[in-house]
């Protein structure tokens, strides 16, 4: 496997740009997820990664070979669709050896090969059963076989999970990530569903518009968004966002549209403080996970319920608040109704430049 | 808000029976969700009630009068499709307001009423454009718009939400089940999304397989499914099953892994059922973890993390089996580390593996 290098990287279809310039960088053996709303140019991306797409400018780099003008059959990666996908009529071991008797491989080195990948997946008893046989999460181990037996230097992977059902999907996610580990394989796999991308990447590289937003691990995403629109893609329900200003009290901190003051402390307050000088109106950023119903003389802002959406283990309930409309993920066993009113607090708040919508702290 | 009532509805597609004695009430001014995966008969209920199809069988009743041979747009439903269509010439304006010009409104009124909706959706922005110039997810609230801008009796929507980006989806949930809310309007819903279900209905309404297999309040299809089918669609990550043996006063988990204590009621249900095989559900997030052995807990391998911010789902593998297990992400597993599991209180279900319905 290689290590995976993106350089300035760009693609045009007549006037419009899909990628504009980005540059990130795999390791080998990394998971690195694509992530973006239709049209942000992740697939586009990919498919110049794999050489379906000629880029316009820049250069991609497996370790140190530059690739950009090779083929794609030169570049000997794995590309999969799809992760259910076997020749039916064939039985698991033929499904897998297909790509190499394709080549005209010897029988012998084919048995040997075939024997390494089924070790490593762990589907011995299976090689004889033909897929209908199989259950999906073995006839996914059978397609990575297959795209693994021929050693590509990267694996490829443009949701491959987005025509499954949710039950299956979810299932599927946990052995994705479990296999991709257990051979080590650097894989690229592109998606617009953030929660694919936090539960499978290593890194994740957020994009919009053909550009780069972030570069980070699910943590850091989730944690330090590095602008407004990653925080409100990231995360489910998103990130909520009330206007403020930045205010001095007893403490520093921000004053929120209906006058209530969030104290600000530690790095986050001296973050702030050094930004005091350029910016003034700032974007208060809450994750519905972080905003927690308490008494009254304890509120930090205080909300009528708008609308009540149980999930089961837990509860999305809207508050407006003032003019805003402020999502909490509250407990499976915490019940509103709507119009009653509650007091809120914040467990954890990032900043954002009203501005150019960064994050400060 | 008009109150709809189905009774003993059964339709055929040649010999496939599509939909198969069907009895339902929906509720006037509330949400009812009609749940279940694809092929399960629910687009089929939902275009009977419209008289797009004609039942074999049964009665489907609004406001106290039977509809079967009253052709659909005598009716007063409207219909909102997965795959919608709207006039490409008109603007979003035009496109919201055809059900009002075609029934005499005054231009004022039309005015007052499309902006209201389209504010609503978020469209209201989009009015003078065409829909060629407007995106997938805003065409798709624009057929929405059009269906909620006048006041029929009943609306039904089949699957509105589903080609929609996951985020608008969200957005889209909330709002609308608050212009419902704000309209006392009767909502009859069509998804096969269990989230959506649990978010938006006043009732649920389960279905699989053309038959209607559980009807109840979210909490109670969540708090007490009546089978494996229920128990296992309803609720993301699902509920975990290990196969178990009661036996005496306990129940051997997953034969030879583990004995559970049983309590007494359980004990007698699984008595009075005469149930030897069945199936251990717990959801996850009524599973604890711990480093350490305690009273009560059993150990198992961690093989898979997933972190979904501040709460991750940590997969056990239990011999052959997998535990999902909802925790707070502060709590730091590694994949291979050894951990020990305990089940919460009260919170564990037990399923007949013969007939696959709940026990407990």
């Amino acid at each position: 496997m290689s290590a995976v290098r993106v350089e300035n990287l760009w693609k045009r279809y007549g006037k419009v740009e899909a990628v504009k310039g980005i540059s990130f960088e795999v390791k080998e053996g990394e998971f690195a997820v694509l992530l973006g709303p239709s049209g942000c140019g992740k697939t586009t991306t990919l498919r110049c990664i794999a050489g379906l797409e000629l880029p316009n400018d820049g250069k991609i780099y497996f370790d140190n070979d530059d690739v950009t003008p090779l083929s794609p059959a030169a570049r000997n990666i794995a590309f999969v669709f799809q992760l259910y996908a076997l020749y039916p009529h064939l039985s698991v071991y033929d499904n897998i050896a297909f790509p190499l008797r394709a080549e005209g491989m010897p029988k012998e080195e084919v048995r040997r090969r075939v024997d390494e990948v089924v070790r490593l997946l762990q589907i011995q008893d299976l090689l004889r059963l033909k897929p209908r046989k199989l259950t999906s999460g073995q006839k996914q181990r059978v397609a990575l076989g297959r795209a693994i037996v021929r050693r590509p230097r990267v694996f490829l992977l443009d949701e491959p999970l987005s025509n499954i059902d949710a039950k299956l999907r979810e299932v599927t996610r946990g052995e994705l990530k479990k296999l991709q580990k257990s051979i080590g394989a650097t894989t690229i796999y592109v998606t617009h569903d953030q929660v694919e991308a936090m539960t499978m990447a290593d890194k994740i590289v957020v994009m919009n518009f053909g550009d780069i937003q972030q570069i980070g691990s699910p943590h850091e995403v989730y944690h330090y968004p590095a602008n407004l629109f990653v925080a409100r893609f990231i995360g489910s329900p998103g990130m909520n966002f009330i206007p403020g200003e930045i205010h001095q009290r007893e403490r520093l901190g921000i004053l929120l549209d209906g006058d209530s003051f969030i104290p600000l402390e530690n790095e986050q307050a001296k973050a702030v403080e050094k930004s005091k000088a350029t910016v003034s109106k700032v974007v208060v950023g809450i994750r519905p996970e972080n905003i927690l119903v308490v008494p009254e003389e304890k509120a930090l802002v205080r909300g009528e319920v708008y609308v009540f959406e149980p999930l089961g283990a837990q509860n999305v309930v809207t508050f407006r608040v003032g003019t805003h409309l402020v999502k909490a993920l509250l407990p499976g066993d915490v019940f509103f109704k709507v119009g009653e009113r509650a007091g809120l607090g914040f467990r954890e708040v990032r900043i954002f430049n009203a501005q150019d919508q960064k994050l400060i702290a | 808000m008009a109150k709809l009532s189905i009774h003993n509805l059964v339709k055929k597609f040649g010999k496939k029976v599509a939909v198969s004695e069907l009895s339902l009430e929906v509720e006037g001014g509330k949400i009812t969700v009609l749940l279940g995966p694809t092929g399960a008969g629910k687009t089929t209920t939902l275009r009977c009630v419209a008289g797009l199809e004609k039942a074999d069988h049964g009665t489907i009743t609004i406001d106290g009068v039977v509809v079967n041979d009253i052709p659909p747009k005598d009716r007063d439903v409207a219909f909102v499709f997965q795959n919608f269509s709207l006039y490409p010439r008109y603007t979003v304006f035009e496109n919201i307001a055809s059900p009002l010009r075609i029934r005499g409104f005054s231009r004022e009124e039309m005015e007052k009423k499309v902006k209201e909706v389209a504010g609503f959706l978020h469209i209201d922005h989009l009015l003078d454009r065409k829909p060629i110039f407007i995106s997938g997810g805003e065409m798709q609230r624009v057929a929405i718009a059009r269906a909620l801008v006048r006041n029929p009796k009943v609306f039904l929507l089949d699957e509105p939400l589903t080609n929609l980006d996951a985020k608008i989806r969200e957005e889209m949930r909330t709002e609308l089940k608050r212009l419902q809310g704000e309209m006392a309007a009767t909502f009859f819903y069509a998804t096969p999304d269990q989230a959506e279900a649990l978010s938006m209905a006043d009732t649920i309404a389960i279905i699989n397989h053309g038959h209607l297999v559980q009807v109840g309040t979210p909490a109670e299809i969540y708090q007490k499914p009546r089978n494996l089918f229920v128990a296992d669609f309803v609720g993301s990550p699902g509920m975990n099953f290990v196969p178990a043996v009661f036996s005496g006063e306990t129940l051997q988990v997953g034969p030879g892994y583990f004995p559970l204590p049983l309590l007494l009621p359980m004990v007698q249900a699984c008595r009075e059922k005469n149930v030897s095989e069945c199936f251990l559900g717990v959801r996850p997030e009524d599973i604890l973890l711990s480093f350490e052995t305690k009273q009560g807990f059993y150990p198992a391998v961690v093989e898979v993390v997933e972190p979904l911010g501040v709460l991750q789902i940590v997969r056990l593998r239990l011999d052959g089996h997998t535990l999902r297990v909802r925790s707070e992400e502060n709590a730091r597993f590694s994949p291979g580390e050894k951990v020990f599991f305990g089940f919460k209180e009260g919170k564990i279900y037990l399923f007949d593996r013969k007939t696959e319905e709940r026990i407990w």
